[in-house]
């Protein structure tokens, strides 16, 4: 998960920028710190030999250096800011290879659901994707806050209920990654990682075809019946999509979302009186 | 210019008290507190304008203001409210003069008209609750009773310092802390009507007109 | 009858809780019931509980945040211990108690000891560099110490009564709305802030008034020492920063008990809008806690190297610019939240340009060291640590700051290592250093150096060792918050990190051995002329500790440096005569700070748990304590002219050596 081992162009660009700005401050920084050090140094009060003008306290040119190291080194960082900003939106779709592939990415408690509507599958906590191809995400959440985020494929992206963000990324190498969530949202938090396996465009035709003929079926029903309910799954379940609208109705709320935790019996004799709800 | 040392160099240059140029006096510096808490009391409600803002369109299926505001309601309220403050200002000149009758009487009828307001207020509310648009239908109606709920609490509190300010004048009469006391009240009384007309137009009559 | 309150509350299942509950618990009664049987308890009434005296409420919100600091620093012990052992394994603490502590920690940390921390340094300090007796509201002082007070019980009580949130420090919604946070915790936490709230704006009117119209003669703004300068900035922003929380919290709070839609997933709530106004409380509340920090710098920067502050206009220029952009950066906290990449852009490049006028104050600093006779006692230790540290810091937040590098590192330990670098570097070191500074003033004697300078550096080497593998480990994608992971490459550097933990817990014990030590040997630690450090500023006019009145004549002030004047003027002219006694006026202690707190606290309570009429009661107690305080006759007594020249008098003859002295240097 090393966010400077990139896989990717956004997750290369990302960690350009991040480089390039350390590098920018670094060169005003290190020179103040041994500044401090040398002049506290030399200027302790043992040292004879250092001048000592007890009411200077004004320099006009040194005034307009003072203002001027800082305000130069953001201007050159603001220019950054501002192109790396608009080249690197995670709105903006990345060239590649291929066919874009649009996954529709839910959070739920405490789990990560991967929909892939053109291919008419899902998966649970396991993503795949073919090598070189733009990648356009989706995403969403079954309840509260988290955040998307495949370190070494870079952005990361809030995914919210109700509401739909967008993500745009492409895998450039064949091998595995993970991904987590950054954002903390309860109890199951820690368990919310996932697999990334970028494959070949064959290998990635071949999962999608075999994962279509799996048993296990993902509708509304089964989603609101075995996904909605907080708990953190032990396998990593794939579906065939029957349900393309699936997203959408979770998106929209036509899906309500997903309930809190289930009272456990010392709670439930808790939430006595004035639970307005 | 010579420079007072703190043991006293010469008598004459040093400040005992505020009437010299140094620390203000009492009255001053009670009212410019109380200014800039009136100032953070805004930036609160400007909060809450701000979600009602926000989530204006947020009806949830449920009735939008349009549907539900009584203009005529809006206008009995303001006129109680605009004039109870102007009779909040007699009885402030009735202070400055030092008139007891005159202050009771005028802070009276202050207090008869902030209570009709809030009768005026708390119906309305009662009214929409019963109707099925009551604060937890949408975010909007949050929003609606949130702001104008919390001006319509800062006037019941109102009212209770009003009250008490009567009582204090008339138990211990015009003394200097206690005309600060009142011109502080005032002050707050005064800012509440500003609030409100922010709230009437912000709230009722673009409200209306959505 | 008690709402949701029964005996289940207590956490009898979870020994951590209720082992550290029991034990402090009879280490509190213990101490109640030897004060009480020593014949303590009228003078603590009376000299402290019930004082309006800006300095003894200023030691008190001190002592607040030093006992706070041991109970947020214990949370970190337990965080960085289960975070070494939880790989692979899911440590000593489940997440229910996890999540309670990380929460707890930050909310504690920021609210209870940073806030206190800066707000008693301000309150003991900025009067007596003002020249004046007291701040502009003495008895409102006392309610606002008492409500923060309030506050940091219910904080402390949901350890053995409830559960505390377990939200993180900012309850973001859905997750803390009622759905998902069904019991008391988040109602502790947005009671307790809500209350102590209403202190920190208290405090905040009184020190902007004070500031701006209680300054004694000849002191024009120009004139004023540059932590009053920062005490200003910081407090406007409290005034103005603090309401938002208010507001945002009163929201939530709504939501959870009544049912509104302001932040839920449906009935039209917006999630959106509470990190927006969270934040525009949130980024002006940590300038809030640097501005007087930067304050304590200067002077001590000033003071130990024999120079006035380089720069001064260009300071206070900087401090009211970095006041204002402050409320212009807020969105930089959730860039990733997806709000386009022009918001973004501009958001970035104003949280940028803040870093000019911090810039610009690190090298007028520099400039004020340079061609000084630097002193390296712990303060100046303090500072300089702070220098190198904080610019660190800044530089890890200017980073942040641009977009496309916080896409990666938002969230994780990076950012975590950021903040903590410059709270800890900047807020912390310039609380202990004004601390360690005003120590004498306060009290009469100093702290023992050496014992300060140990503590300096295991703080200073500890919280590197215990930050910057948070700085790596960030880098290799962990996320905050993690009650446990499987990661093998984040392992070492978590288990570095708990070493530095210890090297700080090392440097808290040196600490509490340096007050142990020096109130023993407080005679020879003695500061017998009010001025140990060869100070620049009026509070080292006074005697240490000051009377009640600070000063006997309030002092016509003729240039900045005031005190540095009048010594040297002194010289000159030799000692001035005595002074013609006047009584003072001073305003009479008062109950009500802290009744009202009381019954705050049971108002608190009772909603926390829905105890209805409880808080209804309590609220009517609060009311009528107010009534009480108007209907008093004498708010105050006057000092006689014999008391005022009897401590004036000995001050004066104490100083007379340091006169004779200062002319031979």
């Amino acid at each position: 998960m090393n966010i400077l081992d990139p896989q990717g162009p956004i997750a290369a660009a990302n960690k350009t920028i991040l480089i390039d700005s350390i590098a920018i401050m670094l060169a005003i920084v290190i020179p103040t710190i041994i500044a401090i050090f040398a002049f506290a140094f030399w200027f302790r009060k043992s040292n004879s030999r250092a001048i000592y003008w007890p009411d200077w306290e004004y320099s006009g040119r040194l005034e307009l250096v003072v203002w001027s190291i800082p305000a130069l080194t953001i201007i050159l960082l603001g220019g950054v800011a501002w192109i790396g900003s608009h080249q690197l939106d995670p709105a903006r779709p990345v060239p590649g290879t291929g066919q874009t592939v649009t996954i529709q990415v839910v959070s739920l408690d405490w789990k990560w659901l991967f929909i892939y509507p053109d291919q008419r599958i899902a998966t649970l906590n396991s993503l795949t994707v073919p090598v070189g191809s733009p990648l356009h995400f989706q995403l969403t959440s079954a309840s509260v806050m988290n955040v998307f985020f495949i370190p070494q494929l870079g952005s990361m992206i809030y995914t919210m209920n109700g509401m739909v963000t967008q993500l745009n990324l492409r895998a450039d190498e064949v091998g595995s990654l993970q991904g987590l969530s950054a954002h903390f949202s309860g109890d199951g938090f820690p368990s919310m990682l996932f697999d990334v396996h970028v494959v070949s465009e064959p290998d990635f035709a071949s999962f999608a075809s075999n994962t279509v003929k799996s048993d296990r079926v993902l509708n509304s029903d089964v989603y609101k019946s075995e996904l909605l309910k907080q708990s953190v799954p032990k396998e990593q379940a794939a579906y065939h999509l029957t349900d393309p609208e699936l997203f959408g109705s979770i998106a929209t709320q036509k899906i309500p979302p997903g309930p809190g935790p289930e009272p456990s019996p010392k709670e439930a004799s808790n939430i006595g009186g004035g639970n307005v709800r | 210019m010579s420079i007072a040392v703190a043991h006293g160099h010469d008598a004459t240059l040093i400040g005992l008290d505020a009437e010299h140029a140094g620390p203000a006096s009492k009255r001053i510096v009670t009212a410019y507190g109380f200014w800039i808490f009136i100032l953070s009391d805004m930036v609160m409600f400007s909060c809450f304008f701000a979600a009602y803002a926000v989530l204006l369109g947020e009806t949830n299926g449920g009735p939008s203001g349009a549907e539900l505001f009584n203009l005529k309601n809006v206008a009995v309220e303001t006129a109680c409210l605009l004039l109870s403050s102007f009779v909040c200002g007699m009885a402030s000149i009735a202070a400055e003069v030092r008139n007891h009758m005159w202050f009771q009487i005028a802070m009276a009828i202050t207090c008869v008209l902030g209570l009709a307001f809030l009768a005026i207020e708390f119906h309305e509310f009662a009214d929409l609750v019963a109707r099925g648009a009551g604060p937890s239908r949408s975010a909007f109606l949050s929003a609606f009773f949130t702001l104008v709920g919390c001006h319509g609490l800062h006037v019941s509190g109102g009212i209770l310092w009003l009250l008490t300010m009567m009582a204090q004048v008339f138990a211990k009469g015009f003394r200097a802390d206690i005309l600060r006391r009142f011109l502080c009240f005032a002050l707050f009384w005064h800012a509440l009507d500003i609030i409100w007309v922010a709230v009437f137009s912000v709230v009722y009559l673009l409200g209306s007109a959505v | 009858m008690l709402g949701k309150l029964s005996w289940s509350a207590i956490p009898f299942d979870q020994p951590i809780p209720l082992v550290t509950g029991a034990v402090v618990l009879v280490v509190i009664l213990g101490v109640l019931v030897w004060i009480v049987l020593a014949g303590h308890l009228p003078y603590l009434w009376r000299e402290w509980i019930t004082s309006v005296d800006h300095k003894r409420i200023g030691v008190m919100y001190t002592l607040l945040a030093c006992v706070m600091l041991l109970r947020g620093f214990s949370d970190a012990i337990m965080m960085r211990a289960q975070q070494a052992l939880a790989f692979h394994s899911n440590g000593f603490l489940p997440p229910e108690h996890y999540n309670q502590i990380f929460s707890a920690h930050g909310t504690i940390m920021i609210f209870f000891v940073a806030m206190p921390f800066v707000i008693g340094l301000m309150n003991l300090v900025v009067p007596l560099q003002l020249g004046v007796r007291d701040v502009a509201f003495p008895t409102l002082n006392s309610v606002g110490f008492w409500l923060t007070a309030t506050g940091a019980l219910l904080v402390n009580i949901s350890l053995v009564v409830g559960e505390f949130a377990r939200t993180g420090w900012l309850p973001y919604p859905p997750l803390s709305e009622l759905t998902y946070s069904p019991g008391v915790g988040v109602d502790y936490y947005l009671w307790s802030l809500e209350i102590s709230g209403v202190g920190t704006l208290v405090a905040g009117i009184n020190l902007v008034t004070t500031v701006l119209k209680i300054r004694t003669r000849g002191m024009n703004y120009m004139r004023m020492p540059i932590f009053c300068w920062t005490t200003l900035a910081s407090n406007l922003l409290i005034i103005a920063a603090f309401p938002i929380l208010t507001a945002t919290l009163a929201m939530l709070i709504l939501d959870r008990y009544l049912g509104f839609h302001f932040f839920t997933n449906t009935g039209g709530g917006n999630v959106m809008m509470f990190m927006n106004l969270i934040w525009a409380w949130g980024h002006p509340e940590v300038y809030i806690l640097v501005l007087p920090a930067f304050g304590i710098f200067s002077e001590v920067i000033s003071t130990f190297s024999g120079k006035p502050l380089f720069g001064y206009r260009s300071m206070v220029l900087a401090t009211m610019a970095i006041c204002v952009i402050s409320f212009m950066v807020w969105l930089h906290h959730f860039f990733t939240m997806g709000a386009g990449p022009n918001v973004n852009a501009i958001f970035g490049i104003a949280s940028m340009i803040i870093a000019v006028p911090t810039g610009v104050k690190i090298y007028n600093w520099l400039f004020t060291m340079f061609a000084g006779r630097i002193r390296f006692t712990t303060p100046m230790m303090w500072s300089i640590g702070f220098m190198v540290t904080f610019i660190i810091g800044g530089l890890t937040g200017v980073l942040v700051a641009v977009p496309p590098a916080d896409f990666l590192l938002h969230n994780s330990l990076f950012l975590v290592a950021h903040f903590h670098n410059v709270i800890i570097g900047g807020v912390l070191f310039g609380a202990f250093a004004g601390y360690t500074y005003w120590f004498p003033k306060a009290f009469g004697f100093r702290l023992h150096e050496g014992w300060g300078v140990a503590s300096f550096w295991f703080w200073l080497i500890g919280f590197y060792v215990a930050f910057f593998p948070l700085y790596a480990v960030g880098f290799l994608g962990m996320t905050r918050r993690m009650q446990h992971y499987d990661v093998a490459e984040w392992k070492p550097w978590l288990d570095l990190a708990s070493v530095g933990a210890g090297l700080v817990l090392a440097g808290i014990i040196c600490q509490i051995m340096q007050l142990v030590v020096s109130i023993r040997r407080r005679e020879e630690l003695r500061d017998v002329t009010g001025d140990p450090w060869d100070g620049r500023s009026l509070e080292w006019a006074t005697a240490s500790p000051p009377p009640v009145f600070n000063f006997a004549f309030m002092p016509h002030v003729t240039s900045e440096d005031p005190y540095w004047a009048m010594k040297r003027r002194a010289q000159v002219e030799g000692d001035a005569k005595e002074p013609d006694y006047q009584p003072i006026e001073m305003p009479r202690n008062s109950p009500t700070g802290f009744v009202c707190a009381f019954f705050a606290s049971v108002t608190g309570f009772a909603l926390i748990w829905h105890i209805w009429w409880m808080a209804i009661v309590a609220l009517i107690g609060a009311y009528a304590t107010f009534v009480v305080f108007a209907w008093r006759d004498h708010d105050e007594y006057e000092i006689p002219a014999e008391e005022v020249a009897r401590l004036d008098r000995a001050n004066r003859e104490a100083r007379r050596e340091l006169v004779t002295a200062a002319g031979s240097v």
